[in-house]
């Protein structure tokens, strides 16, 4: 039986017509002609082999030219996700202009270009996956476009928004949004997310930006730093959170009002460049108390490993050993904290300055994913270790700062 | 009336809140709360989303005519993230689909194989996520309350909605609790009978003993359709002894439309769909409506004259059915000229009006008056439903106004409005699980015990069978409560309690059952139990109630009281004899408070008496 097949079936005593969906734990699922959906046994179902549904027609989008230029590109994630018979579970097979049926306002706003670079959900994003999209978001900037969006699974997005900020250097907003709650529920937030995305790639900001609810209201959204950001809720509409500064600004809905920060890079401060090179063999590791030296040399070969230390960046003095003959065989090793939030400080305690001694990088204010993938960059385009080095504790795309604010 | 004669055929659907002891998908209490215990509210849109199958639900269609329509909720201590559409749903719970199973076992139906979850797509804002969860759990029973019984068509189990505080402001403690949803077939051919069926559902339902009591905790929709007319689904009937008369105004309304119909097609009756802006015409109308708005737009119903303004129920006409359509966009309502001029609009505004859309005398003239984009809308909307009238009755959704009348609500949603609930997994209902599952004695087969096994008056039987205390009034019989004792305290004196405006809800079960097995244990007199409760209602213990209203009375105690009593009236007790037992007894009674029981005081007066004589 083949999905979409029109099926009766017998069974209790009834005779129900409904279309045949999928296989789940050996029963047959119809979608009985009442929209509810049933499991039963194979046996009691029989094909109707003159019914053939009609197949939706696509719907097409017509798009207004006079508008200004905008670009989406998707990635897939839930902004534009729909159910996958397959499993039953909610999958990312949208392409570009689906979110656009999807958020019918955005045709008022812009006249969009969609790229469909990749569609998957975030968790199965790769560095292979960012250099196509650094490459895709370069060649729209090169186009001529006003502003980027990038449609992206609400998982790994503080990652690739960290990696694209490092990749592509942008004199236009390139926007990461996503949303929380799957685009086929009338409750998402993928409209309000897509509709301020849209307002804040048109915007005076010149940097790559998160925007997504900043409460879960569906008031306005927050415009976090590409590099800055942080998922920290599994499941709220306002998971994400400028970590250690404040938001780049908000995006009032449903006016669409923007508003930035002065701190901020403007449209045209920098030039477009492509800095597309990134050393995959960098690592990410959470300490834990009791962990095994061992655990830490099986990162040896690798061009560079990024620990999640305790409090101000320690591992226990048991694993400073192994830290030791990391530094010394080459591997790079940033210390950054499980705390998030605050400053990384070796020198206050000895198994900091131990870890020093050792040859580990304070990783300073910087997020733990956001070091490593700045560790990846960085290794791809510089191969002396001591530039590395110093690299890693400048800032280069609003990463870390001098100062560490208060009152956040 | 003859309903056989109509067409008539009516079914119902039955929803009854199931009383679990936690949400259907997700882990918090099943508990109502009051607005004024609220720790937080927040504000959402909604709108309509494409089914599976590429196409949007015309119900959820004309749901999102109302735009920009914010939805502010209310949460409690006792509402989680899942309630705000923040959290994924936990596993469906297993108690609920137990229960619903049971039910359906109770009327003879099929369990699915495999239950699956689905989301009904409803925008009103009722529920955060945009659609309520529900399932198909069992299919085609049958139940034998009426002449050649009716068939169940299914029984679903889906989430309650959140309760609607005012407005587009909802609370989200009714969110969530479970719901058994029981529809019939359209076996029914009388109003009688509708009622007859519903009535026996809720008995059925209640049997279980597990279901919600109380006001809106189980509400009737009703299915009725007449040769030549529509099938139309009645909303909220939450007044069993009103259901029959919905039906009555329900076949009315239908053929009233009928009637109309014919009449249109007689006339060769037709809309206009020119629309003339008659702003100017009303700048200085006496109507304050109409000389505020913005905008004020007309169409003619070609045609129409008269009919707009028939009555097709009590309270309603036809042009309530426009008004309600055209209500959709946001407007208050419309204006015909079937009931002008009135409401301020004066006699020679109605003629300028004629006058200024050519309308003949047989036609109909309707307004609109509000922003010009609602009023478009709502002219939209009245042209739609005038042209409805050509077909007759239209397929609709309506809710039920006071004293049985209807109004609409939305078109009747079809298949498109189901979407599958991705976040839920299926659950498989082995046969196993199905033969194991035991099938709760009817409250009507109670009601026949209790009265043949256990001697109860066939009256306090009934009354006790279909009590909320009943579950305890079983408890209390099976440890040794006498079935008498136990169906009076629970029915009749709890009653007389709360008419005396004694708290009886917050009374425990434990609490009663305690104070009933002290009386079984002598420890109280039955004659005490009132005031006990009394006091155990107003906050204390059991054993100090009894303590201070009942204390226990030794035998030498109540021998003194005795034959204190006798020799004070020994004069009366030489005279009158044993006949002084009777006068005797009430004011030992009233000595000794309710702490004796009335048998004892008895025995020990007869053997004083029996000394003294």
């Amino acid at each position: 039986m083949e999905t979409g097949e029109r099926v009766l079936c017998k069974y209790a005593g009834t005779q129900l017509k409904g279309t045949y969906i999928t296989e789940r734990n050996g029963k047959a699922v119809i979608k009985l002609d009442s929209g509810y959906n049933i499991g039963v046994l194979h046996s009691t179902l029989e094909v109707i082999p003159k019914e053939k549904p009609a197949a939706p027609s696509p719907k097409k989008i017509e798009q207004n030219e006079k508008l200004p230029k905008l670009s989406i590109i998707s990635t897939g994630g839930t902004i534009a996700s729909k159910i996958d018979y397959r499993t039953g579970a909610v999958t990312s097979q949208f392409e570009a202009d689906d979110i656009l049926r999807a958020i019918p306002g955005l045709k008022d706003i812009a006249h969009f270009n969609a790229h469909v670079p990749a569609t998957i959900l975030s968790e199965n994003m790769t560095p292979a996956i960012w250099k196509t999209l650094a490459r895709t978001i370069f060649d729209e900037i090169n186009s001529g476009t006003e502003g980027i969006i990038v449609t992206h699974g609400t998982d790994t997005m503080a990652y690739s928004a960290a990696a694209v900020s490092f990749m592509v250097q942008t004199p236009v907003p390139i926007i990461f949004a996503g949303s929380q709650r799957s685009a086929d529920r009338p409750s998402s937030d993928n409209v309000m997310n897509g509709m301020c995305s849209a307002a804040a790639a048109l915007s005076d900001l010149g940097e790559v930006a998160v925007v997504m609810h900043a409460t879960t209201n569906d008031d306005y959204c927050a415009v976090h730093r590409g590099t800055r950001v942080r998922k920290m809720h599994t499941s709220r509409r306002d998971a994400f959170k400028s970590m250690n500064i404040k938001p780049l600004g908000i995006v009032d809905y449903p006016s669409l009002d923007v508003k930035l920060e002065d701190s901020v890079v403007r449209r045209g401060e920098n030039k477009a460049a492509l800095f597309d090179n990134l050393e995959e063999n960098v690592g990410l590791l959470y300490f834990y108390p009791g962990m095994k030296p061992e655990v830490i040399s099986a990162f040896s070969g690798y061009k560079g490993l990024v620990i999640a230390g305790t409090g101000l960046g320690h591992t226990s003095s048991a694993c400073i050993g192994a830290v030791r003959d990391l530094t010394k065989a080459g591997t790079v090793v940033v210390m950054t904290s499980q705390c998030l939030n605050g400053r990384v400080c070796d020198r206050v305690y000895d198994t900091g300055r131990d870890l020093l001694d050792a040859g580990i990088i304070e990783g300073e204010d910087m997020l733990p994913e956001v070091a490593f993938v700045k560790l990846m960059w960085v290794l791809g385009q510089e191969k002396d270790t001591e530039k590395v080095k110093a690299l890693m504790k400048t800032d280069l795309r609003g990463e870390t700062g001098r100062c560490t604010p208060h009152g956040l | 009336m003859d309903y056989e004669d109509i067409g008539l055929m009516a079914g119902i659907e039955i929803h009854q809140q199931l009383d679990t002891k936690e949400k259907l998908f997700c882990r918090c209490p099943t508990k109502l709360r009051d607005v004024s215990e609220k720790n937080g509210e927040f504000k959402r849109y909604l709108r309509a989303t494409e089914s599976e199958m590429g196409e949007i639900d015309r119900a959820a269609k004309e749901e999102m005519k109302k735009q920009d329509r914010i939805y502010t909720y209310y949460e409690y201590d006792t509402t989680c993230l899942v309630e705000n559409d923040e959290e994924p749903p936990a596993p469906m719970n297993p108690e609920a689909v137990e229960l619903a199973l049971t039910m359906a076992k109770m009327m003879d139906m099929s369990p699915v194989g495999q239950v699956h979850v689905m989301r009904k797509l409803v925008i009103d804002g009722s529920n955060t996520s945009g659609f309520q969860r529900t399932s198909l759990v069992a299919l085609n029973g049958r139940i034998p309350c009426i002449p050649g019984g009716a068939g169940i068509e299914s029984i679903c189990l889906e989430e309650e909605a959140a309760q609607r505080v005012e407005g587009d402001l909802f609370s989200l403690d009714r969110l969530g609790i479970p719901l058994a949803e029981i529809t019939t077939a359209p076996d029914m051919k009388t109003p009688e009978q509708v009622k007859e069926v519903a009535a026996y559902i809720g008995m059925l339902l209640r049997s279980t003993g597990r279901v919600k009591r109380g006001i809106g905790t189980i509400r009737q929709d009703v299915n009725i359709s007449i040769r030549g007319g529509a099938r139309v689904e009645i909303k909220g009937v939450q007044d069993l002894n009103l259901i029959d008369e919905v039906v009555r105004r329900e076949i009315l309304r239908q053929q009233n439309l009928l009637f109309i119909r014919d009449e249109l097609i007689k006339r060769e009756a037709s809309v206009s769909d020119e629309i003339f802006d008659v702003t100017e015409l009303f700048k200085d109308t006496g109507s304050a409506i109409l000389k505020k708005a913005k905008s004020i737009l007309a169409v003619r119903l070609l045609g129409f004259n008269g009919l707009v303004g028939k009555e097709i129920q009590p309270g309603r006409r036809l042009g309530s059915e426009m008004s309600d359509y055209a209500k959709k966009c946001g407007v208050g309502g419309l204006f015909h000229t079937d009931e002008l001029p009135a409401y301020g609009v004066s006699e020679e505004e109605v003629i300028k009006l004629r006058g200024f859309t050519n309308a003949n005398p047989g036609d109909c003239v309707i307004l609109v008056a509000d922003t010009k984009k609602r009023a478009q809308c709502a002219i939209g909307q009245i042209l739609m439903r005038a042209e409805m009238a050509f077909s007759g009755v239209p397929e609709e959704t309506r809710k039920m106004l006071e004293e049985g009348s209807t109004s609409y609500m939305r078109p009747l949603p079809g298949a498109a409005r189901m979407y599958p609930e991705t976040d839920v997994l299926p659950v498989d209902i082995t046969d196993e699980y199905w033969e194991e599952l035991r099938i709760p004695e009817l409250i009507t087969e109670k009601e026949k015990r209790f009265a043949e096994e256990m001697g109860l008056d066939p009256a306090l039987a009934k009354n006790i069978a279909y009590s909320v205390r009943r579950p305890l009034f079983e408890i209390a019989v099976s440890k040794g409560v006498k079935p008498n004792l136990a169906a009076r305290t629970l029915y009749s004196t709890l009653r007389e309690l709360k008419r005396d405006g004694v708290d009886t809800v917050s009374l425990s079960d434990a609490d009663i059952l305690e104070i009933m097995l002290a009386v079984e244990a002598e420890k109280a007199a039955k004659e005490a139990v009132p005031d006990l409760l009394r006091a155990v209602s107003k906050g204390d213990s059991v054993a100090s109630a009894i303590e201070k209203i009942a204390p226990s009375v030794s035998e030498e105690e109540l021998s003194e009281v005795v034959s204190a009593v006798i020799n004070e009236r020994i004069d009366f007790v030489k005279e009158q004899g044993m006949r002084a037992l009777g006068p005797l007894m009430g004011v030992v009674m009233k000595e000794m408070r309710g702490r004796v029981d009335g048998k004892v005081i008895s025995e020990a007066l007869k053997n004083e008496l029996k000394k003294v004589l």
